[in-house]
């Protein structure tokens, strides 16, 4: 083929394509939960200032809404650069499945980013020039833009770990939306929506503590540190009791739709029924574990039946390990799960037969009958297209360690939260805040780069847990990357690293400052 | 609803997206004359702080122009921007400089200074507009990339991919050609027209408004020259066609053929351009008009949209390939499918409610012109 004189792909393009994907999400993700989390915070009070006239509400909505000002911008500027790696780095990706992702991209800008946009204008500029009710609307406009943007992000994101509502067209050889409703509405983007922006109210939570708590520490703006906290924690608490039961039934979609990512989450190598939640084990966080050798991972503690009611909420649930996924095995209803071995054949067959359909089709000649013929086999292998790119069966077990550690970092640092949201609120009650020993404060103030943490963890687990694909079962990554020199892409994620990591830099200077500097009481 | 119509019902919104993005370009265009503008530290925040209540308008629209287009168009999302990397990735790089910038450059705690971020702003202003306008000019002009649907079913390659560019620049080959950067430059040299009658209208200041008038003449000059230029070069030169079939040919005359053929896009275009004449030639006649923005930015919007739909409507491949004819992109060979552009045809039925309330939202903003006594405010820039 003549584009085959310009193949200048090599394996570090798909490496460092992945990385920048991955650098600038985590970027992003580092700005839009506290944009999310402080639009609920400033908000609420807000809303108190509006239904009291009193000036230090007004004054408390300002302080937040500075601190949102300065995050803000990052997360916007962040985005861009995602929305555009999809074509820029990704486009096979963007014409094999770009007649269905595209669509929620399209609807979120239409439909949040221009919401977003417009209120926070009116909410900076406009104190003097709207009315307090139409300013108190744009506020909260202005977080509901930021949220229903999350909704179409995530929408997409949850088609590419369990793509619904599509068929394969061979004539155009890509996917085809056949349903907005299945892909807008999937259970799994419900899920994810739900889960991802309460753990983002999360982080404005910790973030509004810790603050709270500083000026606590240094007896500054007390009254604005213990109303704040109040609302930070109550936003906080209601918000991790939220992420902690959607986490469990995000947790039983993965079982259900990537079983592969929940056994690389648990070290399970060999699964079974009445399957242990692994409390601990030691999973070495720097190679991949022998998972077709050891039994399972060593030092392992178990919390008995946990994994089972997890994944199945039946103490007795089967769960599959990674060596049940490679070799395949029966379900307790006597279904049967193909080996990797016989879906890398169906693929290479579904694949074969495309080829041949596409050749029937568009010969001089009529070959009508031939082109359905081909196009029957494609038909009943389709399901394992995307197998057919995978040249070894263990390609398809992602990074262990990393989904372990993650997976165990977020959900022990979900439970730290509740217990410390209820401290708080306990606090509030029963004592004076302004007079706890300092290390009180200290933790809270701590507790902000461990509540990024958190939620970067869950990112990760949600993300490595799908590799090798970029859609799950259809395409993997090797097969949705540009044509680009490993080069080119280097030097691009560099350039990022350095931008994002000033401005990171720049950001949270300024945030101190303006910490420091607080409100104009 | 037919599947041809809704193909050209979204080369419409994406070319009307694109051009009201042009339009919104006045925000770059005033900040890349902001250090002349506004000749002293409180005249350039002025400017800085008129154009900061605008920039996330051209930010989004940037992203929802991307997003309607590789919704609709999902072809050309994946060959132009997986091919011209580099061109794309430098226009992002310095969007994402421009957002912080706003934010960050009189902030307390801002280490790198202000001054670094008024160069951002500046930077942003130049190569935004000039990169972007060399990409318009691509759709005339032609790129260097090849597309083989066939690929995907190479399973015995590293990486089966469809779309590929046929050298190694990624995209800044485009640069080499000089009516991509005539086009390019009018684009800068419009944006900065744009921006200094945004200014003038905006800002309540008798200095930077006087000025304004003055540096109007020297960006308005090279635009029209420039523009003129390119927009006899694109009537004369030969173009990209296809037939019934998906075949595609050189046409000669054809985009002049394709302004004949579609006499309204013509008589947009003509509106458009003595609009944006009006504008320019009105805010340096009368000393007392303010007003320049409102024919220019509306004429902007009617030129440049004529202009993308000439590149598409009337069987013309819009973004032609010059290594493979044959890959040339259309709107029939490179468009979602039926079921999605009907989709997103019901989604696109919210964009007047949408434009409502901006509307609504900044005539409230804007009621009062910028001044002094604002920038001392608290959330000024």
């Amino acid at each position: 083929m003549i584009n085959n004189l310009f193949l200048n792909i090599d394996a570090g393009t798909i490496d460092w394509s992945r990385a920048q994907f991955a650098l600038t999400a985590i970027y992003h993700w580092l700005f839009v939960p506290l944009t999310l989390g402080l639009a609920v915070i400033m908000g609420i009070a807000e809303t108190y200032y509006y239904r009291t006239k009193d000036e230090f509400w007004k004054e408390t909505a300002q302080f937040w809404q500075k601190l949102f000002g300065v995050n803000f911008a990052m997360g916007v500027a962040t985005g861009l650069i995602l929305e555009f790696e999809f074509g820029t780095n990704w486009s096979n990706y963007s014409w094999f499945v770009g007649d269905i992702f595209g669509a929620p991209l399209a609807v979120e800008g239409i439909v949040a980013f221009f919401m977003e946009s417009t209120f926070v204008a009116v909410m900076y500029f406009g104190w003097k020039k709207v009315s307090p009710g139409f300013h108190l609307a744009s506020t909260w406009l202005t977080g509901l833009g930021a949220t229903i943007s999350a909704w179409w992000i995530l929408v997409a994101n949850a088609w590419m770990q369990y793509p619904v509502g599509c068929e394969f067209n061979p004539d155009t050889m890509r996917n085809e939306m056949v349903s907005f409703a299945e892909v807008a509405l999937s259970p799994f983007a419900v899920s994810k929506f739900c889960h991802t922006v309460t753990s983002a109210w999360i982080i404005g939570a910790i973030f509004c503590v810790g603050v709270c708590c500083w000026y606590l520490m240094k007896k500054r703006h007390t009254k604005l540190a213990i109303e704040s906290m109040r609302i930070g924690a109550w936003v906080g608490l209601v918000a991790a009791l939220l992420a902690a039961a959607t986490g469990h039934k995000s947790g039983m979609d993965v079982a259900e739709v990537q079983p592969m990512k929940l056994a690389a989450m648990e070290a399970l190598y060999n699964g079974g029924t009445e399957q242990g939640l692994t409390a601990i084990a030691w999973v070495n966080p720097f190679c991949q574990p022998d998972y077709q050798n050891e039994e399972a991972a060593p030092l392992k503690i178990d919390i008995p039946y946990g994994l089972s009611i997890m994944a199945t909420n039946d103490p007795k649930g089967f769960v599959p390990g990674i060596n049940d996924i490679l070799n395949g095995y029966t379900r307790p209803d006597g279904t049967v799960e193909p080996s990797i071995d016989e879906k890398i054949e169906r693929g290479k067959k579904a694949i074969q037969a495309l080829a041949g359909y596409r050749q029937a089709k568009f010969a001089s000649s009529d070959n009508g009958e031939i082109a359905a013929a081909h196009l029957k086999v494609l038909q009943e292998n389709m399901q394992y297209f995307g197998y057919g790119y995978i040249k070894d069966k263990n390609d398809i077990v992602p990074f262990i360690p990393v989904n372990f550690w993650a997976f165990r970092i977020m959900v022990g640092l979900g439970c730290l939260f509740i217990l410390f949201f209820a401290a708080i609120l306990f606090a509030l009650w029963k004592k004076d805040v302004t007079t706890l020993p300092k290390w009180h404060y200290w933790v809270a103030i701590l507790l902000i780069p461990l509540g990024y943490i958190g939620s970067e963890c869950g990112w990760l687990v949600a993300e490595f847990g799908r590799q090798p694909w970029t859609i799950q079962d259809m395409l993997p990554t090797w097969a949705a990357v540009s044509d680009l020199d490993s080069g080119s892409v280097a030097l691009t994620f560099f350039l990022f690293l350095i931008l994002f990591s000033t401005m990171l830099a720049v950001e949270i200077n300024i945030l101190l400052k303006q910490i420091k500097k607080g409100p104009s009481l | 609803m037919t599947y041809e119509f809704l193909q050209h019902y979204w080369c419409f919104i994406v070319s009307l997206l694109g051009a009201i993005l042009v339009f919104l370009l006045f925000v770059q265009g005033a900040n890349s004359v902001a250090r002349s503008l506004g000749q002293t530290e409180e005249g350039r925040r002025l400017v800085y702080n008129s154009t900061g209540r605008k920039w996330e308008f051209t930010f989004t629209t940037l992203v929802t122009f991307g997003g309607a287009f590789f919704a609709s168009f999902p072809l050309f999302y994946s060959t132009s921007f997986g091919g011209a990397y580099w061109l794309w990735m430098i226009i992002l790089f310095t969007f994402v400089l421009q957002a912080v910038s706003y934010e960050f450059q009189n902030k307390i705690g801002n280490i790198l200074g202000p001054k670094t971020f008024q160069f951002f702003l500046t930077l942003n202003g130049i190569v935004g507009p000039l990169l972007l306008g060399g990409a318009v000019a691509t759709f005339f002009e032609g790129s260097n990339f090849i597309v083989e649907k066939n690929n995907l079913i190479d399973i015995e390659a590293l990486t089966p991919i469809i779309s590929r560019w046929a050298n190694a620049s990624h995209g800044l080959d485009a640069l080499l050609n000089p009516w991509v950067l005539v086009l390019g430059f009018a684009v800068v040299f419009l944006a900065r027209v744009l921006g200094i009658l945004y200014v003038m209208n905006n800002v309540n200041d008798e200095d930077i408004r006087s000025r304004g008038s003055v540096r109007l003449i020297g960006a308005a000059v090279p635009f029209v020259i420039l523009f003129v230029a390119y927009l006899v070069h694109l009537l004369l030169k030969d173009g990209y066609a296809y037939n019934d079939e998906g075949f595609i040919y050189m046409e000669p005359y054809k985009y002049l053929t394709n302004f004949l053929d579609m006499w309204y896009l013509l008589v947009i275009l003509l509106i458009g351009v003595v609009l944006v004449l009006i504008g320019i030639g009105k805010t340096i006649m009368s000393k007392n008009y303010i007003g320049g923005i409102w024919p220019a930015g509306i004429g902007t919007v009617l030129t440049v949209l004529a202009l993308l739909l000439c590149s598409a409507w009337n069987n013309t491949a819009y973004y032609p390939s010059t290594a493979d004819l044959q890959s040339s992109l259309t709107i029939q060979n490179s468009c979602s499918s039926e079921f999605t552009l009907t989709t997103m045809f019901y989604v696109s039925l919210l964009v007047p409610f949408v434009l409502a309330y901006i509307i609504y939202a900044w005539r409230a903003i804007d009621k009062k012109k910028l001044d002094k006594e604002e920038i001392k405010s608290d959330h000024a820039y």
